[in-house]
């Protein structure tokens, strides 16, 4: 038995040592690391795109194996090769791409692994009630009942937290946790982080948001290059001086928005009347909507009422079953995929992973994934492969892609290099609508910096861009007009975005305020259409 | 990307050596003199000049359906008709090598194009049924195996078959329709390089152009693809149809290569083994024929070693089996890999 000091509210209750790792292609994501958090505290983690946070964080969870470093937990050291380990040790971690079984209940991924029961039998009541009683006891409630694939991110999130509480985890990683979530929806997970913190819980918090990051945390890390620059009270430094220590220059996020086109100008995208049923009930109900040449046309609203579907039927991942569909003119209504890009249509996706990449298949290989058959890609039969790395690279670095070569898989870059593959892909096609859905999902400030400028050189040459987004702030700075979407219609229409009230949006986007139907589509489509 | 290929040499070569261990014990359990039973099997494809050849010949077929399953592997389908789509081929080949009189080298061509064309109608209709109604690719080319091994069996019983011989074999091939042997020990003869140019343009294909790189993204993730404008159903059902051309040209490559009257009175099994070829290989067609003589090998030293020594040819299903759970296991020899990586790593690191 060893004597033990007093422990103190000072005391660290995770240490990370020395750790460095290296993946199996060479890269080196963490380098002689040393991270330290005290009991009782929310502790933020931030740094660049590729910085190593999401590998550190593995590494504390046993999912990467370190080549060096030690790891002790309230004092002691740890070996942790497993998640299991890491969850004996009360290590619970919400990962950046959720883990969850989308066939099974929020009750079922709960106590997946931990189930209640008599002998081999499964006690749904029992299990359903333990997760309620959990969710209201941390202020994440739930309905243990519905299944994963039905419910919104904001509340699988809820699900992956709840799942870490219910093995007892008391240090918790939340990796971009904030990334998926909607205003409000951080607002309540904000809330009860502060309420878990209170409890005594120790809270590890990943984000590219240095203002949540600033109202969250008690203390911050900031990593670059897969070392620790430093680690400050959050209260002794500002955001510019986080964002300094992270990227090594000042970043400064203004809004940008394209100039306004004055009088009537080419409409590239038109929407009209459609209408979306599925199982019975409208995910869509007659709706229109029109971008002209060179403007940003926002669409505000909770995650979950119809943007998804909009953007399915727009791209032809879907088909609607009312309404038509236009694109410069051409008739695009039914079509599919591959004839609505030929149409000059480019589309961010909002779950990177599902659509936007291969994730074994190379960087190069990748970002050609909508030219395979264009000059100077492809003669149309046979592809050509030093124009293909070329592209790759000239991709790479235009678009500031931290990789190691063109031809490492996409599967093993960090999140927010996967979405700037995606970025590069779709803005090098000269498209003449961009939908953006979610573009700056899970990339740093200086990489949404660009993105934002990206969108906005577009449409300086006369793409037409729907600007679809759950980060309020970002679809009112870049938008020229603004919709808002609620149960699948549009409740509002804005023709000037600048300016607007960001509380009364609110209103709309909860459905508490709404515009005449035929207002909207009178002023919207008021101006003299094609 | 060279340090990778490397690696991955070194380990199939361990994962070999680590299954003959193992055979070679399960040999000593079975064998009174485990030591000369086992030389058999290692040495018998080389013990005469004859049996050589015969381990060259029998990597020609496992080849074509080898490439056969990996171009449909790689586009995410799954294919087990290629079993079915090499007999109907080789049927189709007898019966336009008896029926038709053409010039020589015409004949050859037409007969190759007649198992071809064999093949790609039994890839084309588990295509279809995939592409139109979601049918499992996997259950229907399994069951159409058995319709082409029926109608081949009927074809050649009552409209080709040879009525002078007492055996159930076909009228011989016309002498224009073949494919020239080499050698009087072996049959090794001109498939062969009708083989090499298969190879190189199923690799042609997978890897240079356009269609190939819309058939390895669907099969890589078909969202994706899909998302990405790739035609994907039309892609399944082209990669179907290809890969069963490639097995019917197989059938008809063995038959006017080494049989020249059709004598099979049940299917030869190639079919099922061009999986394990294309596991084995990765769906890479370069490495195909490579590992068709690998399993070629394995196969004709089980035959010489049942034939000289007290153990059975099944010994060797033990033997391939071990081995393809070796290959195919990705983590194994993992943590020497990553030594490696490591210890470059940190010479880099110092060096700089
Ligand atoms: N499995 C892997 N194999 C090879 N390299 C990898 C692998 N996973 C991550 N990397 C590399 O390690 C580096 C650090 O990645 P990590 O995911 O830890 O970054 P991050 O700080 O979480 O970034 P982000 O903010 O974009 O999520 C990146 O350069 C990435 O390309
Ligand atoms: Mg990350």
């Amino acid at each position: 038995m060893r004597a033990q000091a007093e422990p103190q509210a000072r005391d660290p209750i995770l240490l990370m040592k020395g750790i460095t790792k290296v993946y199996p292609n060479g890269l080196v994501a963490n380098s002689d690391v040393t991270f330290e958090v005290r009991k009782g505290e929310i502790h933020a983690l931030v740094g660049e795109n590729g910085a190593g946070k999401t590998t550190l964080m593995k590494v504390l969870f046993g999912l990467e194996k370190p080549d060096e470093g030690n790891i002790f937990i309230k004092g002691e050291e740890v070996r942790i090769t497993s998640p299991n380990d890491a969850i004996r040790f009360g290590v619970g971690m919400v990962h950046q791409h959720f883990m969850l079984a989308p066939s099974l209940t929020v009750a079922e991924n709960i106590v997946l692994g931990a189930e209640p029961g008599k002998g081999i039998w499964f006690d749904r009541k029992q299990a359903e009630r333990m997760c309620r009683e959990l969710g209201e006891k941390y202020g994440l409630p739930i309905d243990p009942a519905a299944r994963i694939r039905d419910v919104p991110v904001g509340i699988r999130q809820r699900v992956e937290i709840l799942k870490a509480l219910m093995r007892g985890s008391d240090i918790l990683v939340l990796d971009e946790p904030t990334a998926v979530l909607t205003p409000q929806e951080t607002e309540e997970l904000f809330e009860a982080l502060k309420s878990l913190k209170k409890m005594g819980h120790t809270i590890i918090f990943i984000s590219h948001k240095l203002r949540e990051v600033k109202e969250l945390s008690d203390r911050v890390t900031v990593m670059r290059s897969g070392k620790v620059v430093g680690t400050s009270d959050t209260s002794q430094v500002t955001v510019e001086e986080i964002s300094r220590m992270m990227v090594g220059r000042d970043v400064v996020l203004r809004a940008l928005r394209p100039k306004a086109a004055d009088g009537p100008s080419e409409v590239r995208l038109l929407v009209k009347n459609v209408d979306v049923v599925r199982d019975g009930t409208h995910v869509l109900k007659d709706v229109s909507l029109q971008v002209r040449t060179g403007e940003i046309l926002g669409v505000a609203g909770v995650e979950g009422n119809g943007q998804v579907e909009l953007v399915e039927v727009i791209t032809g991942l879907s088909s609607c079953d009312k309404g038509e569909i236009w694109i410069c003119g051409q008739d695009a209504t039914g079509k599919s995929p591959g004839e609505i890009r030929d149409m000059g249509l480019s589309h961010i996706p909002q779950d990177r992973m599902v659509l936007g990449v291969a994730s074994r298949a190379s960087i190069s290989e990748n970002l050609i994934s909508t030219r395979y058959n264009k000059q100077p890609v492809s003669n149309g039969f046979s592809l050509d492969i030093k124009a293909i790395s070329k592209l790759g690279q000239e991709l790479i670095s235009r678009f500031d892609i931290k990789a190691s070569s063109a031809q490492q898989p996409v599967g093993t870059l960090s999140g927010g290099n996967i979405q700037k593959v995606v970025i590069a892909r779709e803005f090098s096609t000269g498209p003449q609508v961009i939908i953006a859905n979610q573009p700056t999902r899970g990339i740093d400030i200086g990489a949404t910096e660009s993105a934002h400028k990206y969108l906005v050189e577009a449409t300086e040459i006369g793409t037409a861009v729907l600007l679809v987004s759950a980060d309020l702030t970002e679809v009112m700075s870049l938008s020229n007009r603004l919709i808002v979407m609620y149960e699948g219609q549009v409740v509002a229409y804005f023709d000037e975005a600048q300016g607007l009230d960001e509380e009364e949006i609110g209103l709309y986007m909860l459905g508490l305020k709404r515009q005449e139907p035929d207002e909207v589509i009178a002023s919207m489509m008021g101006r003299p259409v094609e | 990307m060279r340090r990778n290929v490397g690696f991955e040499l070194l380990r199939t070569g361990v994962a070999i050596a680590a299954a003959l261990v193992i055979g070679f014990i399960v040999t000593s359990l079975v064998s009174e003199s485990p030591v000369e039973a086992f030389g058999y099997f290692l040495k018998g494809p080389f013990t005469s000049i004859r049996r050589f050849g015969s381990f060259l010949e029998a990597a020609v077929p496992l080849t074509f359906t080898g490439l056969a399953v990996s171009l449909v592997f790689s586009a995410g389908q799954f294919n087990m008709g290629a079993e079915g789509q090499f007999f109907i081929g080789a049927v189709s080949a007898t019966a336009a090598g008896i029926l038709l009189d053409l010039p020589p080298v015409m004949h050859t061509i037409v007969c190759l194009a007649a198992g071809m064309i064999a093949g790609a109608i039994g890839g084309l209709i588990p295509g279809i049924l995939k592409a139109r109604w979601n049918a499992s690719e996997l259950v229907a080319s399994l069951m159409l195996n058995y319709v082409f091994l029926k109608l081949g069996m009927y074809l050649i019983t009552y409209h080709l078959r040879d009525p002078s011989a007492g055996a159930l074999v076909s009228l011989p091939l016309k002498e224009t329709s073949w494919l020239p042997q080499f050698t009087r020990n072996t049959k090794l003869h001109a498939g062969i390089f009708v083989m090499f140019l298969v190879v190189f343009l199923c690799y042609y294909f997978l890897y240079r152009t356009s269609r190939g790189y819309e058939a390895r993204m669907t099969g890589q993730n078909i969202s994706f693809a899909r998302y990405s404008g790739v035609p994907v159903l039309t892609v399944m059902l082209l990669i179907q149809v290809l890969g069963g051309a490639v097995a019917g040209l197989g059938g008809a490559v063995e038959m006017l290569g080494i049989y020249r009257r059709f004598q099979w009175q049940t299917s030869p099994g190639y079919g099922f083994d061009g999986v394990i070829v294309a596991i084995l290989a990765r769906n890479n067609p370069l490495l195909v024929p490579v590992a068709a003589v690998f399993l070629a090998y394995l196969r004709i030293g089980a035959d010489v070693m049942a034939m000289y020594a007290d153990v059975s040819a099944e010994m060797v299903s033990i033997i391939q089996a071990v081995i393809i759970l070796l290959v195919t296991a990705e983590a194994f020899l993992a943590g020497y890999r990553h030594r490696l990586t490591l210890k470059e790593v940190k010479q880099r690191a110092s060096a700089s």
